[in-house]
C-alpha cells in the first residue's frame, strides 16, 4: 500500500518534470526521470522535515549532488508543500527561485548549491558531522550521479567519510545514493570513462554497499532501512536505474540527457508515463481533467 | 610587540576565541603545523579536523559544518586552498556558507620553497566572487582583531596570512573594521597603499623618500575587499599620485582593485608594485630585493614614478 502511494506521487512528479522542462525549453529530463523514484521514496517515505519550516535545525536533509536533475527535486518539493505547483512553470525563467541548478539562497528547502559535479558529497559529510556535533537526530541523504563519481573530489570525500568524526561523532547518519543510470552527457559512462567496478571501489574505501533497483519502491525502502541500521559508518546505495525512465523514446538514450522535449513529444511522454495507449488517449483525457488541461496547455505552447 | 607572523598570531587568536565560542572549528589538509591551527587542535581535539591532502573535500565539509551552525576556519596554503576555486565558488560562496577560508604562506616572502607554494593569484581569484570579503592583516595586533572579526562576520570571508614575521605597524588604539583602512603616516606628494607583509616596508620607504624631499602618505589596506573608498578617494585627491604595494600579482590584486576604483571614480596617476612573473626559490630578503618589495626597492619605484 505504501509502495502504491509513493508510486502514484512519483508518477505525478514525472508528468510535472516533463511539463516544466517543456515550458522551460531546456533542462535535463533523462537524469530527472531516473532519480525521481529515489527522491520520492526519501521525501515521502521517511524524511523528517517540515516544509513550512525549511530552516528547522533538526530536520533531515537532502543534498542533490547531481544538481542538473533538480527538476525532479523541485517536483517532489512542490508535492510536499514547499511552494506552489504553479511555481514549477517558472523553472529557468528570469527572476525565478527555481534556477537551472539548485540555489540555496534563492529557494528555501535547498540545502546546498550544486550543479558543479563532485561537490555534494563533501557538503553532505559536513552536514552529517555538524548534526552529530550538535546532537541532532538529523539524517542526511546525498544523491550522486554515476558520471559524477568521475570527479576526483568524490573520492577525496569517499576516503575521508568512514573515519570522519570518529570515534565520538561518526557520520553514520549519512546515506549516499548513486543514481546508476549508466549514461552521462556525451555517451554511456562505459564509453566515456568506465566507472566499474563501482561496488568494489566503494567497499575498498571502507563503505558498506547495498545494490538495488532504483525504481522499485520496496527495494528502495529496504535499502534505506538497512542504511539506518548500519552504525559507525555512512552507507552507499548503488541504485540501478534507467535514464529517462517511463518515457520509451528517452529511456537509455544519451540524447535525452540535456534536451527538453518539444510539446508534441511531451504529450506523448505524459501519455506513456500514465500508461495509456495511443488509442485510448482521447478517452482517457475525457475522464482526466487535470491531464487534459496540461495537454491543452502544451498544445497551445506548440502553436506559439 | 615583537615581530610575529600573521599565521602565528592567527593560531593564538583561534585558541583564545575557541575557548569562548563553541561554534569555532578548524579544518586542515595536512598542513596544520604550518597554518598554525595545531595549537587549537591540541586544545580542542573534538573541534579540529584534519582531512588529509584533499583540499576540495575539506572546503566542502567546512560548508556543511557551517550550514549546521559551526563557524569553520578552513586552512591551507593560499595557493592550495584557493586553487580549489570551483569548490569555494559553489559550495561556499554561491551556497553562502559561513566558512572562513584561510590562506597562509602568501607571496614570494615564503622564500626557498619556490613558486609552487606561493600564494600569488589568490586575491585575484577571490575578488571575483560577489560575496567574499578579503582581509590581509599587517601585524600581530591587527591579525588578532581580524580573526575575531572573521568569527563574528556572518558569511564567507577570505583571510590572507603570512609565513614570515611582521613588524608591528598598527597604533596601540587600533580597531579593525571591514572596509576601513588605517592611515599610518600622513604625506602630501604621493599615497602608498600597502597590504600584509609589504606595509612595514612601505613605511620604511616613506622614511627614505622623506630624505629625498618626497612626502609619502602610507596606508595599511588590510581590507582588500571592500576597499576603503572614502580614504582612497580622499588621499588620492590630496596627493594626486597613488602607488600600491603587495606581495601578489598586480593583475587582480590590491593594485588591480585600486586601479579599477580610481579609473572609474577618481582618475589618478597610479603605479602598481607587485609580481608580474612567476616567483622563484631564494632567501626571502633576497627575493624582496629582487622583486622590489624591500624599502629601497619601493622607494626607488616611487621616486621614478614621481619623475625624480
Amino acid at each position: 500500500m505504501a509502495d502504491a502511494r509513493l508510486e502514484a506521487i512519483a508518477r505525478a512528479c514525472r508528468v510535472r518534470i516533463i511539463r516544466m522542462l517543456t515550458h522551460a525549453g531546456s533542462g535535463h529530463p533523462g537524469g530527472s526521470l531516473s532519480v525521481i523514484d529515489l527522491l520520492v521514496a526519501i521525501m515521502f517515505g521517511r524524511l523528517r522535515h517540515d516544509p513550512s519550516r525549511p530552516d528547522w535545525p533538526e530536520r533531515d536533509r537532502i543534498v542533490l549532488s547531481k544538481g542538473h536533475a533538480v527538476p525532479a527535486l523541485y517536483c517532489a518539493m512542490a508535492a510536499a508543500g514547499y511552494f506552489s505547483e504553479d511555481a514549477l512553470l517558472t523553472l529557468r525563467k528570469l527572476g525565478s527561485p527555481l534556477q537551472g541548478h539548485p540555489d540555496r539562497v534563492a529557494l528555501s528547502g535547498i540545502e546546498a548549491a550544486t550543479g558543479s559535479l563532485g561537490q555534494g558529497l563533501s557538503v553532505a559529510l559536513g552536514l552529517a558531522l555538524g548534526a552529530k556535533l550538535a546532537g541532532w537526530p538529523s539524517r542526511v541523504y546525498c544523491v550522486l550521479g554515476d558520471g559524477e563519481i568521475q570527479e576526483g573530489q568524490v573520492w577525496e570525500a569517499a576516503m575521508s567519510a568512514p573515519k570522519l568524526g570518529q570515534p565520538d561523532h561518526p557520520v553514520e547518519n549519512l546515506t549516499v545514493i548513486v543514481d546508476y543510470n549508466r549514461i552521462q552527457l556525451d555517451d554511456f559512462c562505459a564509453r566515456v570513462l568506465d566507472l566499474e567496478p563501482v561496488v568494489a571501489k566503494w567497499q575498498a574505501f571502507g563503505w558498506p554497499v547495498i545494490e538495488i533497483d532504483g525504481h522499485d519502491m520496496g527495494q528502495i525502502a529496504k535499502a534505506l532501512d538497512q542504511s539506518e541500521a548500519i552504525k559507525g559508518t555512512p552507507t552507499l546505495v548503488v541504485a540501478h536505474t534507467i535514464k529517462g525512465k517511463g518515457v520509451s523514446f528517452m529511456e537509455n538514450n544519451p540524447d535525452w540527457h540535456g534536451k527538453a522535449p518539444k510539446p508534441a513529444e511531451a504529450i506523448r511522454a505524459i501519455r506513456e508515463i500514465l500508461g495509456v495507449s495511443e488509442r485510448g488517449w482521447e478517452a482517457h483525457l475525457a475522464t482526466d481533467a487535470a491531464t487534459a488541461g496540461i495537454v491543452a496547455e502544451l498544445r497551445r505552447l506548440d502553436a506559439k | 610587540m615583537a615581530a610575529k607572523a600573521s599565521r602565528a598570531a592567527f593560531g593564538e587568536a583561534l585558541i583564545e576565541l575557541g575557548g569562548r565560542d563553541e561554534r569555532i572549528v578548524t579544518l586542515d589538509a595536512d598542513l596544520s603545523k604550518s597554518t598554525m591551527t595545531v595549537g587549537f587542535a591540541r586544545q580542542f581535539p573534538q573541534r579540529a579536523f584534519n582531512l588529509g591532502i584533499a583540499e576540495a573535500n575539506m572546503i566542502g565539509i567546512a560548508a556543511g559544518l557551517a550550514l549546521t551552525g559551526r563557524v569553520p576556519f578552513a586552512c591551507s596554503f593560499a595557493c592550495f586552498i584557493v586553487g580549489r576555486f570551483e569548490t569555494i565558488r559553489i559550495s561556499v560562496a554561491y551556497t553562502n556558507a559561513n566558512v572562513k577560508i584561510v590562506g597562509t604562506h602568501v607571496g614570494v616572502a615564503i622564500g626557498e620553497d619556490g613558486y609552487s607554494q606561493m600564494g600569488l593569484e589568490d586575491i585575484a581569484c577571490m575578488r571575483a566572487l560577489p560575496n567574499v570579503p578579503i582581509v590581509q592583516p599587517a601585524d600581530e595586533l591587527e591579525t588578532k582583531q581580524a580573526v575575531a572579526y572573521a568569527a563574528e562576520h556572518v558569511g564567507p570571508l577570505y583571510l590572507r596570512l603570512t609565513r614570515q614575521n611582521l613588524e608591528p605597524v598598527s597604533p596601540a588604539d587600533y580597531r579593525f573594521r571591514l572596509g576601513r583602512w588605517c592611515l599610518l603616516r600622513a604625506g602630501t606628494d604621493v599615497t602608498l597603499i600597502a597590504t600584509g607583509g609589504t606595509v612595514f616596508n612601505a613605511l620604511r620607504a616613506a622614511e627614505q623618500l622623506e630624505r629625498e624631499a618626497i612626502s609619502a602618505e602610507v596606508i595599511n589596506a588590510s581590507s582588500i575587499k571592500p576597499l576603503d573608498e572614502e580614504m582612497l578617494g580622499r588621499s588620492a585627491a590630496k596627493t594626486g599620485r597613488v602607488v600600491t604595494v603587495e606581495d601578489h600579482s598586480i593583475a587582480g590584486g590590491l593594485g588591480g582593485a585600486v586601479a579599477e576604483w580610481l579609473s572609474e571614480v577618481h582618475p589618478t596617476p597610479l603605479k602598481r608594485i607587485g609580481t608580474t612573473v612567476f616567483g622563484e626559490s631564494g632567501d626571502p630578503r633576497g627575493l624582496y630585493a629582487k622583486f622590489g618589495f624591500d624599502p629601497a626597492g619601493i622607494a626607488r619605484t616611487v621616486a621614478k614614478f614621481m619623475g625624480r
